[in-house]
């Protein structure tokens, strides 16, 4: 295969990956932090339908995107309430946030079925996007898929690089212990789970008006469920997290391809279970191989918070 | 701030969970008791395609029936132990007739309908029936035909492509269809099929798309049922076809026509059979003769003598002149599968498990 036909493939793949790593690089945060949100699919729904409802709107694509961004930070504080205020637990809320979610963007996605959205428009760096073949696949998309970079670059400078993630980690790793320093757990754990809720959010808004601009009911069609499962696949890192989203993506495309190719004697059936078949493999490995015991789960991930006082 | 959003919370999980059911006892029907009935879908009524075209039924069906009848319907129930327990509650909830509007709900369907004998039940595109239990289906592959012949007539490249879900008989049988009312104008167009494994995922519908027409497709197919193929046909310049509704909105220029359903007629003459008292199991396979099948207005892209030659055949397909199956049909491999003169029966259709000369796949 040359490099031309590669291509096209390639710009899939990034399409198909980028939804799954704005979600996962804001739920890695979360966790980070001690908190399992299960309410993922939910928050992207939010931000799909709010961000399609407000660029339609407005006519402002760029404010659709805040709109979703906020839409999904809205859903995550009811979360936050909930599970970090009044301690209710993580896993059923996360559930009910996914539950809720779908309901609502349905709810306001009623009318907005049916009406078409222009697709969110591609930023070309110029001269750069002018390079043959590097050029369409690093410099020319719309800005959601430069943002989902720029955070995983941010999420990961911050967590390693910075006084705020240690914070962030201590108190994923020990509420107890960052509390008796004198750190507020709870408020760390809202802003974390704020910004899950925020990627989410923009996760959303790239499904309803990049991937596939248009709103139509569950249109995640379980992608936040993916991106839940990529953050453990990812043992909480914020580079594993894009290896994977990539790996991900790059697979489920691939079979797309290869189908469309004439398939190479592989049933369909087999080929649509790659990537879950590579996932497998992939966290077989990780946990049997030498690095075994480094999967850096966080020790407090799912506990709520009671301090001893 | 934390009460509402707990009560909204509740109220949209219990949706989901499929307990916005009408609730209360079963109460034995008397004269006054409007019918009540159940539907179960499997995807969510703003699908656009399939489950919407469903759900338009059911809205004709009381708005013919107002007072008499009690809709409730449950979306985007999975084919598989969760639907033979949304089901169970729809029975157990006192609806006397339930339609169950997916092919993989055929065993929860016929289990449930062995428990309450004296509910109706309705389930599409299934072949197995029982005293209680009627089958209906559309003849798709009627619409399919249509296409097929309007896009091996515009195609440049002689490459259609095809986004097909769930490996059964019923999607082979349309592919097969397409391609045969292809080759008949295009002797060498070749009908591309890319499975997805899903009835319903728009993201992998669209990227299904960009891969086949990366690969030299230019007319696009589906037998999925998000409007997202169509708008990738839309935004990549090439043309295409909706699936179960007029998808035209996200396609202005792409959309050539769309097989759009027709449920009404069909789900308000089986309701009046239970008021009448005269319902009875019956294997319904109805198209565009009985009207459960319509093709969407053609788009611009369509020139005039093609559309006269696609009225041609629908008014073939609707007299019995036009035979979509009509041999000489030779398999993938190119052996003779139906002789000239034969054609395949119903059964052989609704088995359906071999592709036909001119699919890849």
């Amino acid at each position: 295969m040359t490099f031309d036909a590669l291509l096209p493939m390639l710009l899939t793949v990034i399409t198909a990956a980028t939804p799954l790593l704005l979600a996962s690089i804001g739920e890695l945060v979360t966790e980070k932090s001690g908190v399992l949100n299960l309410g993922v699919e939910g928050m992207m729904l939010a931000g799909a339908v709010i961000g399609f409802a407000t660029t339609v709107g407005t006519g402002s694509a760029f404010l659709g995107i805040v709109a979703a961004g906020i839409a999904g930070m809205v859903m995550a504080f009811a979360f936050g309430v909930l599970t970090l205020t009044l301690m209710a637990n993580q896993v059923a809320t996360g559930l009910a946030l996914t539950i809720f979610g779908i309901g609502l963007s349905s709810l306001i996605g009623a009318s907005y079925v049916g009406v078409p959205v222009e697709k969110l428009a591609k930023i070309e760096i110029p001269g750069l996007s002018a390079i043959p073949v590097l050029g369409p696949l690093l410099f020319d998309h719309d800005p959601l898929v430069y943002l989902s970079v720029a955070i995983t670059v941010a999420v990961a400078w911050f967590m390693k690089r910075t006084r705020g993630g240690l914070i962030l980690r201590a108190v994923g790793e020990s509420d107890l212990s960052a509390h008796s320093i004198g750190y507020d757990v709870i408020k760390v754990r809202y802003m974390a789970v704020l910004f899950g809720g925020f990627t989410s959010g923009l996760a959303g808004a790239y499904l309803s008006l990049s991937y596939t601009p248009m709103w139509v009911e569950g249109m995640t069609a379980g992608r936040g469920w993916i991106a839940l499962a990529l953050v453990a696949f990812a043992s909480w890192r914020p580079w594993r997290v894009f290896g994977g989203a990539y790996i991900f993506g790059g697979v489920t495309i691939l079979q797309l391809y290869l189908q469309g190719a004439g398939g190479i004697g592989i049933p369909a059936q087999v080929m649509n279970m790659l990537p879950y078949l590579a996932t497998i493999i992939v966290l077989t490995v990780i946990s049997a191989g030498p690095w075994r015991g480094r999967l850096d789960a966080p020790a407090c991930l799912g506990k709520p918070f009671r301090p001893a006082s | 701030m934390i009460r509402p959003i707990d009560r909204r919370t509740f109220l949209a999980g219990s949706a989901a969970a499929g307990l916005t059911l009408a609730s209360g006892p079963f109460r034995g029907a008397s004269a006054a008791d409007p019918l009540k009935i159940g539907f179960i879908y499997v995807g969510p009524v703003g699908d656009f395609g399939w489950t919407h075209g469903h759900d338009m039924g059911r809205k004709a069906v009381e708005a013919k029936f107002g007072d008499a009848v009690k809709t409730t319907y449950v979306e985007n129930v999975a084919e598989g132990p969760d639907a033979e327990r949304v089901i169970r509650k729809l029975a157990a909830d006192g609806n006397k007739m339930i339609f169950t509007t997916s092919f993989g709900y055929m065993e929860a369907t016929l289990k449930v309908a062995k428990q309450f004998p004296k509910v109706y039940f309705e389930h599409a595109t299934g072949f197995k029936t029982a005293p209680n239990v009627s089958v209906y289906n559309s003849r798709f592959y009627q619409g399919r035909a249509v296409v097929g012949h309007i896009a091996g007539s515009l195609t440049k490249t002689g490459k259609i492509g095809y986004i097909a879900s769930v490996p059964i008989p019923e999607v082979v049988m349309g592919i097969n269809a397409t391609a045969i009312a292809a080759r008949k104008v295009r002797p060498d167009a070749e009908v591309k099929v890319v499975w997805i494994n899903s009835w319903y995922d728009p993201g992998k519908e669209g990227d299904a798309a960009k891969a086949l027409i990366d690969q030299g497709v230019d007319i696009m197919t589906q037998h999925t049922d998000s409007p997202a193929p169509l708008q990738i046909a839309e935004q990549r310049g090439i043309l295409g076809f909706g699936q179960a509704s007029d998808m035209k909105a996200y396609a202005p220029k792409a959309q050539l026509s769309a097989i759009v359903d027709v449920w009404a007629p069909y789900y308000i003459q089986r309701v009046q059979d239970v008021i009448d008292g005269k319902w009875t199991s019956k294997d319904t396979w109805d198209g565009l003769k009985e009207g459960t099948l319509e093709m969407a207005p053609y788009g611009d892209a369509v020139p005039e003598a093609l559309r006269a030659e696609a009225d041609k055949i629908k008014a073939g397909i609707i007299d019995g002149t036009y035979d979509c199956f009509a041999g000489p049909i030779k398999d993938q491999a190119g052996e003779l599968k139906v002789a000239e003169g034969k054609s395949l029966a119903d059964g052989d259709l609704l088995g359906m498990k071999w592709y036909v000369e001119g699919v890849s796949a």
